[in-house]
């Protein structure tokens, strides 16, 4: 209770010693239910600062968005506050001054202690300097799976992988959809990456990602996640949808037994009111190694001439990093807060299991974090054809895998 | 082509048809009916869906009309659906279109218009060059050259702001966007109104001319009046293409002057659970009707206005 | 082009006494100082500094002096995706000029026989061209919807084994993005070439109806090659909107399934903003550019060239 009490002090503080307020432009690109849901936390608690949340929401996922904040930047033009995947996305912007440095807000507020797992303050860090925000832990590790779907079918709810893939038959006799997908490129590569994790274990992740090893890329170990994946490409056949929160949409309806995908579906799941444990169960790592990938979501703040502006960047990047904000946002958006000093006793039984998780240790870094977004590119197109076609081998395609791996940088 | 422009595009010249009922008159409306289906069904498709309630649409196919007919969806897609925390629909789009639009579609079109009266009647060493490469530039795709105009227009904003000691920012203005459009329909544009100019009776220029009147003295008593036709052509493309822009008005813009396009783009790729046909496809007709209406009102004048400028090869 | 060759000489007449030829015409350079800027700093301007950078191994901002020679290229090439890309372009490339040509004209000369109601049908086939393809490929989208549209119809009908599923189908998803670029712009074709229909003088008709030739004989012989500039400009428009392809694919189908309806235009935004790999982009850029002036020199040499020598 104390950080509460301390935040709204702090808030108040700020908005009487503000001198003026100030309108941020913000762009990010939650438009998904949940996500939209979230997000209006954050503009709600600017906003009671005496400062304006402008919102910049740009539909169709980062595919769209990114393009429209880079030119921005670029073009001297930019937004006073932009999301982007923490990781090396922004490496370049920061190197050549085009973003705020947040150090001196990181140090008064101590995030440097605050913020669990470090990684996700390393991934902000140029050169010894902080320049963004991390707002949220996501995780792609996760498994969905739909009650209505097992007990139409007759079978009992999975716990993890093997039994999965076991009970597809039973599933798709009873007329569901083993496995759903979305047809979207970025979806293809993270489930791919969820396998992986599972199948292969996250020494051999860590080999190939953070170690760019291409021979273990090659090798027989990576040929097993591969055969896995083509498996899973066979369950998922019947599944037509584009966007991901279609395809939680056909979990909730129980048109489908499950969903890999990462944790920010537990959005929809809410929105729909549906209850963890009891509509759907989660299973993190798949049920098999149980991990969280430390991927997220970050703001970064780029430089702008304006003293005033700058002083209300900063300060909503302190907002952005307080409990309550944390608390708020992170239970509507169902990622885990980034600080590890906060109660979440409200958070529901998939995230707690998330927590519990974090706590531990079992930790992993996300692609965003180690790969560079060429590499990411170039994987995701090969996992997108993969995915969606049934004559591309599981040989062929881990051939074409190690190829990238050998050359990522 | 010795017909002055404007007697051109008013009669069909082709083969007249003696009977009503004759096989050749069958093929040739049955034809023309099969085509139209083709045509209409979209708009058919759009309407009826837009007029129905998700139930209807989860059980029924697209084509049926609707059993229950609701208006909610065109209500929800003008002033309520929601992208991240706005939920004021397409309606806040609106008037920053216009406010687009108008500007981008007079000003591309005065300078167009100019380019193509100098280009076919005062040649000069050179110009016959820059036609070349402004028709190359049609060709060339916008996205390919996004990156190079940013820069370009954040230099020339530094370069004004240098020049005039004021601080210019042509990025993020409607003025930057404006210059964008410009340059973009300046190709076909200039095509266009060369082929114009260029088949207009060369007595009259000369005439002109040898009464010692000089390049913008014909432009504006001579050309501008005559060149009414190609003018609504003009206006119609520019019209549809700014209006349906929504790759640099949203580069170029910020949120609370986004174009109705971009809210479109928001609202149809905002999926809340499920996708919501009705309000998507309400939304897209909502955003089509300027254009639409300019269509259906001025068909025959764009006729008229393309035979006017395109004759002349 | 008398015209204007008369009023070069009227211009040379009056202007002659001025020893400086820069100050020729010194108006109508000045008023197309727009158009010239345009044509030097932003078309030619712009892809020199492209076809510059494809050389480099630039990633999210330019950066010319990482020079690497050919390494875009060789990767450009040995791409899947690219080489999909460039072959969805050809298909959807060919078929829509043909088609579009065929479409419009059949359209024009059926409008052009003096037939009831042309305005309403002209209306019908030309409005499709007001939308934007976000527009036009969200409809299509929908019809061609295997669950609630053309298929699943049919299908309620009683054939239980029809399957009209282009996008969804990886083989012919490309014929699902032409239907819909067909039905986009096919009608503003037809207005063209109605146009050029219109121009044509009646005594050609007439001659003809003396001489007693069928009139579908009189199209393909006497009609269509006297219509040759307004083909031109068709195929100009046509072309010009066949390399753009972007919007279209992106509404339908996002590339997919998988990669099978990728065209190169998406690749060149992708590689340059999602991969941050801007080297990549401009060097994809770079093959398109070249591509446009392999079809465009031809046309510039017909245009200019050929007037010259008369």
């Amino acid at each position: 209770m104390n950080y509460y009490k301390a935040t709204t002090a702090a808030v108040a503080f700020c908005s009487a010693g503000a001198v003026s307020a100030a309108e941020l432009e913000v762009t990010h690109w939650w438009t998904s239910g949940g996500e939209a849901a979230a997000v209006s936390e954050f503009a709600k608690a600017f906003d009671a600062t005496g400062n304006t949340w402008v919102d910049g929401a740009i539909a169709g996922s980062g595919g769209t968005a990114r393009p429209i904040i880079v030119s921005r930047i670029i073009g001297g033009d930019p937004m006073h506050a932009t999301q982007l995947n923490h990781g090396r996305q922004a490496e370049e912007l920061i190197e050549a001054g085009l973003m705020l440095d947040l150090t001196d807000v990181a140090e008064a507020e101590g995030w440097t202690d605050l913020v669990n797992p470090t990684s996700l303050l390393d991934s902000c860090t140029v050169d010894g300097k902080i320049y963004c925000a991390p707002v949220n832990i996501h995780s792609w590790q996760w498994i969905w799976l739909s009650h209505q779907a097992y007990s139409d079918a007759g079978v009992a709810v999975p716990s993890n992988w093997d039994e999965f893939v076991a009970s597809a038959k039973a599933l798709e006799d009873a007329g569901k959809i083993p496995l759903a997908m979305g047809q979207q490129a970025w979806q293809s590569s993270g489930a791919f990456g969820v396998i992986n994790v599972a199948v292969g274990g996250p020494d051999l992740w860590n080999k190939i990602n953070v170690e760019k090893d291409a021979e273990a890329a090659a090798g027989p170990e990576m040929a097993k996640v591969f055969e896995a994946a083509a498996a899973a490409r066979a369950m998922a056949a019947n599944s037509k949808v584009q966007d991901w929160n279609q395809a939680t949409n056909l979990v909730i309806t129980g048109q489908a037994g499950g969903q890999v995908m990462g944790d920010w579906a537990q959005g929809e799941f809410q929105v729909a009111g549906q209850v963890a444990g009891q509509d759907y169960t989660c299973l993190p790592g798949l049920g098999v190694n149980e991990i969280i990938s430390t991927g997220g979501d970050a703001f970064y703040f780029p430089k702008q001439d304006d003293p005033e502006i700058e002083a209300a960047q900063k300060e909503l990047a302190k907002l952005l990093l307080s409990p309550e904000v944390q608390v708020n946002f992170n239970l509507k958006k169902g990622s885990l807060p980034v600080r590890g000093d906060i109660d979440l006793s409200s958070a529901n039984d998939c995230m707690k299991k998330g927590l519990e998780i974090l706590a531990a240790g079992n930790i992993l870094q996300s692609g965003d974090q180690v790969l560079s977004a060429d590499t990411s590119g170039q994987i995701e197109d090969l996992m997108v054809e993969f995915w969606n076609d049934s004559s591309y081998s599981a040989a062929d395609a881990q051939a074409k895998y190690a190829e990238i791996i050998a050359e990522a940088d | 082509m010795t017909d002055a422009p404007s007697n051109l595009g008013v009669t069909p010249r082709g083969a007249k048809p003696r009977k009503r009922l004759t096989p050749t008159n069958i093929m040739l409306y049955g034809t023309l009916f099969v085509a139209s289906v083709y045509y209409l069904l979209p708009l058919y498709v759009m309407l009826v869906t837009s007029l129905k309630g998700m139930p209807e649409i989860r059980l029924g196919n697209v084509f049926a009309p609707p059993v229950e007919v609701t208006f909610e969806p065109w209500v929800k897609a003008w002033a309520q659906a929601c992208t991240g925390i706005n939920c004021d629909g397409l309606s806040r789009g609106f008037w920053n279109s216009v406010q687009i639009l108008v500007p981008s579609v007079v000003i591309s079109i005065a300078i167009a218009s100019i380019n193509g009266y100098a280009l076919s009647l005062w040649k000069f060493k050179g110009s016959e060059v820059f036609f070349t490469i402004l028709i190359f530039g049609a060709f060339i795709p916008y996205q390919v050259m996004i990156y190079p105009i940013v820069i370009l227009l954040r230099e020339a904003g530094e370069v004004l702001s240098a020049v005039t000691g004021t601080k210019i920012r042509l990025m993020g203005s409607i003025w930057g966007l404006v210059i964008v459009h410009t340059i973009f329909g300046m190709p076909i544009l200039t095509l266009l109104f060369r082929n114009y100019f260029a088949s207009v009776p060369e007595e009259l220029f000369k005439a002109a001319r040898v009464d010692g009147a000089g390049f913008w003295q014909i432009y504006f008593q001579i050309m501008l009046p005559m060149a009414l036709p190609i003018f609504v052509v003009a206006i119609i493309l520019q019209v549809t293409g700014i209006w349906n822009d929504f790759l640099f008005g949203v580069i170029f813009t910020k949120p609370d002057t986004y174009p109705m396009t971009v809210q479109l783009n928001n609202i149809v790729n905002s999926v809340q659970g499920v996708k919501e046909y009705n309000v998507n496809m309400a939304a897209t007709m909502l955003t089509g009707l300027v254009p639409l209406i300019i269509y259906f009102a001025s068909g025959k004048l764009f006729v008229r206005g393309i035979a006017a400028g395109a004759v002349k090869g | 082009m008398a015209v204007t060759d008369g009023a070069q000489e009227v211009s040379r007449r009056t202007i002659s006494k001025r020893p400086n030829r820069l100050f020729k015409n010194m108006t109508a350079k000045i008023a197309t100082i727009p158009m010239i800027f345009t044509a030097l700093v932003v078309f030619i301007g712009c892809t020199v500094w492209t076809i510059y950078h494809s050389f480099t191994k630039s990633k999210l901002l330019p950066a010319p002096e990482k020079w690497v020679g050919l390494d875009q290229y060789e990767r450009l090439w040995s791409t899947r995706r690219w080489l999909v890309s460039i072959e969805n372009l050809a298909i959807y490339g060919i078929c829509s000029l043909v088609l579009s040509l065929v479409i419009g004209f059949t359209l024009a000369a059926l409008l052009d026989r003096k037939i009831r109601g042309e305005g309403i049908f002209r209306t019908i086939f030309l409005y499709p061209f007001a939308l934007s393809f976000i527009v036009t490929g969200l409809v299509w989208q929908w019809i061609l919807n295997p669950q609630f549209g053309i298929q699943g119809v049919v299908q309620r009908w009683g054939w239980e084994s029809f399957t009209f599923d282009p996008l969804n189908n990886a083989n012919i998803v490309i014929y699902g993005i032409l239907i819909a670029g067909i039905w986009q712009g096919s009608g503003f074709i037809m207005v063209i070439l109605l146009a050029g229909l219109r121009g044509i003088d009646e005594d050609i008709w007439k001659a003809s109806r003396v001489e007693g030739i069928p009139a579908w004989k009189t199209y393909i012989f006497i009609i269509i090659p006297m219509m040759r500039p307004i083909f031109v400009t068709a195929l100009v428009l046509i072309a010009a909107g066949i390399i753009k392809v972007y919007d279209l694919v992106v509404a339908q189908t996002s590339g997919g399934p998988g990669i099978s309806s990728e065209v190169p235009a998406k690749y060149v935004i992708e590689k340059m903003f999602q991969s941050q790999n801007l080297g990549q982009g401009f060097a994809a850029s770079t093959m398109m550019l070249l591509s446009v002036l392999v079809v465009l020199i031809p046309w510039a040499y017909l245009e200019f060239g050929g007037k010259r020598r008369d």
